[in-house]
Order: structure tokens, then C-alpha cells, then sequence
């Protein structure tokens, strides 16, 4: 998902009865379905655990506007033009309202920035692929979009409270986004031959990759397990990948479009489709900064930050001076 | 509500990137009145230079789609906010004070609606 492979303590769930009275009236409290809002006691591997996993799912957000970014300037129309706009600046308003909850745990603003530039903080393995048409536009709506979705819905609940305030705003806008690419998506596979082919080779190249948000198999892992019981992932990677595929098959086949996968196929008995794993090798190693574009993405943020320095500090310095200047007036 | 005081979070090695700057912008915590006849209510928050840059920051991150008629940025920092541990003191008077709610009081049926 955006936030993949996030470690916890690595430790088994410890029962009720091995807890101290603090951590077990915590654990007590999230099993009754109950939050935990920043100034409560927590247990330090649920707060660093969280700062994980929200600052990977801010920086997914912040990083995921560059291949989106990249077609801006080249949409076929005003109109078009305006709404990838749109869609974008949402994306930006995501990653903000996430470092926000992030910040509630401890963790500095800086901080977080200053891990995404370094590459020591990972972001969503997606946004390593690079956008070649104006179909992916189509396809990263439906599929990254709709990826992402299938993930934030459920955290809405999650235990802590700002990060679920936040989901519930981010999950607002998520519709318009799958949306409107769903929307180019129809346009595409019904125009020209030739807009035809665009829209299956986009959905070639961004099947596999968007099956890899969910993150490997994590029915064994411990992670997972005391993320689980702590409420900060709502379902397993499975789970998620087999409810994305089952909404999405129907989908391609309403667009007249094919799934490059000759084993999907709808199998009765567990009522959902078979399909084939995507490839993990070429996940980790994306994970370890080897994506087509990992190199760009990181170069790009770091140029920004960069780039962007001087205004930070002139904006600073202005509101000094001008702070300045009414004390002085009073 | 964005915790207030910013605790430094361990594990905070400077990445060699950027050099020494400045802090970062100060934290502006907001609140939006949805419509007209409600109170303002916390949304979430942002950094800006000064309130005024605040004000105009939270539109474009908080309103995208006309979720208020009136907004209020607060620094942080001028926040003052209860503890988690003082809701006993705190509340306990409202334990025992149970008159303060309607229920408490019987009326007859035949009263009527009160
Ligand atoms: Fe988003
Ligand atoms: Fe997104
Ligand atoms: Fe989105």
C-alpha cells in the first residue's frame, strides 16, 4: 500500500495477561473500539510504529505527484488540464494532512522531510514507474487511485485518532480522483485504434505494479500481527489485493480492455478470481531505490527543497519584519 | 489536536542533505466553521511563517471544497491544552452533580411535554 512493509516491534502480540496494567488498559481500549488521541499514554513501539507508517504514506502521497505532475503541461485539453490540476493539489493536501498527524506523535515536520530526501524513509513503490502516455493518467486514477482506496477506506477506523480524521478526509476525495481517471479511461478505450492501444499498454504496465501496493503475503508476519492488534492495519495484504482484483476484473472488461494476467479467472468456489502473483523480486528491488525512476523521484523532491529554500526563508524573514514593525508601532 | 509542545523524536541523525538552516515554520492548529449557526471546529494543521500566510495556507489545504464559511488559525505553541491524566479532577464534579441533567427529574405524565 502506500505505506509498504512498515516493521512494528517484531515482537509476538503479547496477551492481555503478560501486558502491565498501563499497556493492557491501552490494549483494552483499542479491542473496545475506542482512539488514542496524541497526549495518551501509548507504548513506544505503537507510537514509532505509527510514525512509520504515516510518514510513509505522506511521503507516498507528496512523491505520487510527480508522475501525475508530469502530464500537466501536456493534457490534451483545458478542461482536463484543470482537473489533473485539481487532483494533484489534492494529493499535496493529503501528504499535508498526514505529516500533521504524524507530527501529533513527536516527530518534527524537518524531520520527516529531511528522511524522504536522504532516502532513509521509504514512499510507495508505485510512484518508481514513470508515466509514458497520456493513458497512464487514465490508468493511475483507476488502478493507484483505486489501489490506494481499497487501503484507506478501512483505516478510517484505525486507533489513532488524528491519522483516522485524516483518512476519513483523504477518502473523501479519493472517489473524484479514481474517477476521473476511470473517466479518461473510457474515453481512451473508445476512441481511435490508436487511443485504444494506448489505454491496454497503460493498463499492461500498471497491472502488476498496482497489485504490489498491497505489499507481499503477510499472513505469516509478526509485523503485521501487532499492527493488526493494534488497529493501525485493518486487513491483510491479501485480503485487499483479492478485493482489489475482484472490483477491478469487471472493470477492464467494461472498457473492452484485457488484464495481462491468462490466469485471471473468476473461480465460483471462493466466490473472487485467481490470479497471478505479481513479481516480488522486481518489488524489493524497487523497494531498494532500483525502480525506473527511483533515482529521478529523489532528485526531483531533493531539487524542490533545494530550489524552494530561499522562499522559506524570505517568507520567514518578511513575517519577522513585519512583526518587528508592529511592536514597534505599538 | 496536534500535541503543542514539539518533543525532538529520537533517532534523528541530520542527513548530510541541506546543511544547517533555520527551524522550521512555526505550527498553526485550525479551525473551520462548517456553515453558518456552527461552531468552529479543529480540522488539523499546517506550518506558515506568520498567521496572515497561515490564513491563506489553510484555505487551499482545509477548503478545497467549500468546507467553511469562517476559519481561525491558532499557533500552536499559544495553546493550552488539558492532560489526559487530569480527568479525574477535572470531571469528577460532574459525577456528583447529576441534577445538572434533565433526567433526573421525574414529572408526572400528565404534565406534559417538558
Ligand atoms: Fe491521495
Ligand atoms: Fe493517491
Ligand atoms: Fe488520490
Amino acid at each position: 500500500m502506500y505505506a509498504q512493509m512498515v516493521k512494528s516491534t517484531g515482537e509476538g502480540v503479547r496477551s492481555l495477561d503478560e501486558m502491565d496494567p498501563q499497556e493492557r488498559a491501552f490494549q483494552e481500549r483499542i479491542d473496545a473500539g475506542g482512539k488514542i488521541e496524541p497526549k495518551d499514554w501509548m507504548p513506544d513501539g505503537y507510537r514509532k510504529t505509527l510514525v512509520r507508517q504515516i510518514g510513509q504514506h505522506a511521503h507516498s502521497e507528496i512523491v505520487g505527484q510527480l508522475p501525475e505532475g508530469n502530464w500537466i503541461t501536456r493534457a490534451p485539453t483545458l478542461e482536463r488540464k484543470a482537473i489533473l490540476l485539481a487532483k494533484v493539489q489534492d494529493e499535496a493536501g493529503h501528504g499535508l494532512y498526514l505529516y500533521c498527524a504524524a507530527e501529533t506523535l513527536g516527530v518534527t515536520r524537518d524531520q520527516m522531510t529531511r528522511d524522504l530526501l536522504s532516502g532513509k524513509m521509504k514512499y510507495s513503490s508505485i510512484f518508481n514507474y514513470p508515466t509514458l502516455t497520456w493513458a497512464d493518467m487514465g490508468a493511475v486514477g483507476w488502478l493507484v487511485d483505486g489501489a490506494a482506496i481499497m487501503n484507506q477506506v478501512p483505516l478510517q477506523r484505525t486507533s489513532y485518532g488524528p491519522y483516522a480524521r485524516a483518512m476519513v478526509r483523504i477518502c473523501k476525495e479519493e472517489s473524484f480522483h479514481q474517477r476521473q481517471g476511470f473517466d479518461i479511461m473510457m474515453k481512451m478505450a473508445r476512441g481511435t485504434p490508436e487511443q485504444k492501444r494506448m489505454a491496454q499498454d497503460a493498463l499492461n504496465r500498471f497491472w502488476y505494479p498496482s497489485l504490489m501496493m498491497f505489499g507481499p503475503s503477510d499472513a505469516d508476519s509478526v509485523h503485521s500481527a501487532q499492527s493488526m492488534a493494534w488497529k493501525i492495519k485493518m486487513n491483510s495484504n491479501d485480503e485487499l489485493r483479492q478485493k482489489f482484483v475482484d472490483l477491478t476484473a469487471p472493470q477492464a472488461d467494461y472498457l473492452g480492455l484485457t488484464i495481462p494476467d491468462e490466469n485471471l479467472k473468476w473461480n465460483e468456489e471462493k466466490g473472487g478470481y485467481d490470479f497471478s502473483e505479481p513479481d516480488w523480486d522486481e518489488f524489493f528491488d524497487v523497494l531498494k531505490g532500483n525502480g525506473p525512476c527511483s533515482v529521478e523521484r529523489l532528485e526531483d523532491r531533493n531539487r524542490a527543497w533545494d530550489e524552494g529554500r530561499w522562499v522559506r526563508e524570505a517568507m520567514l524573514a518578511h513575517a519577522d519584519k513585519k512583526r518587528a514593525a508592529k511592536l514597534a508601532a505599538e | 489536536m496536534s500535541s503543542p509542545e514539539s518533543s525532538a523524536y529520537e533517532n534523528t541523525e541530520a542527513a548530510p542533505h541541506g546543511g544547517p538552516r533555520r527551524t522550521e515554520w512555526p505550527l498553526f492548529e485550525i479551525f473551520i466553521r462548517g456553515q453558518h449557526g456552527l461552531s468552529h471546529r479543529h480540522v488539523g494543521s499546517l506550518h506558515a511563517p506568520d498567521a496572515e500566510r497561515a490564513m491563506q495556507n489553510a484555505r487551499d489545504v482545509y477548503t478545497r471544497r467549500k468546507e467553511g464559511v469562517s476559519i481561525w488559525v491558532v499557533e500552536a505553541s499559544k495553546i493550552t491544552a488539558s492532560s489526559p491524566d487530569d480527568k479525574g479532577h477535572m470531571y469528577d464534579p460532574a459525577d456528583d452533580k447529576v441534577y445538572r441533567h434533565p433526567t433526573f427529574f421525574d414529572i408526572p405524565e400528565e404534565v406534559g411535554t417538558m
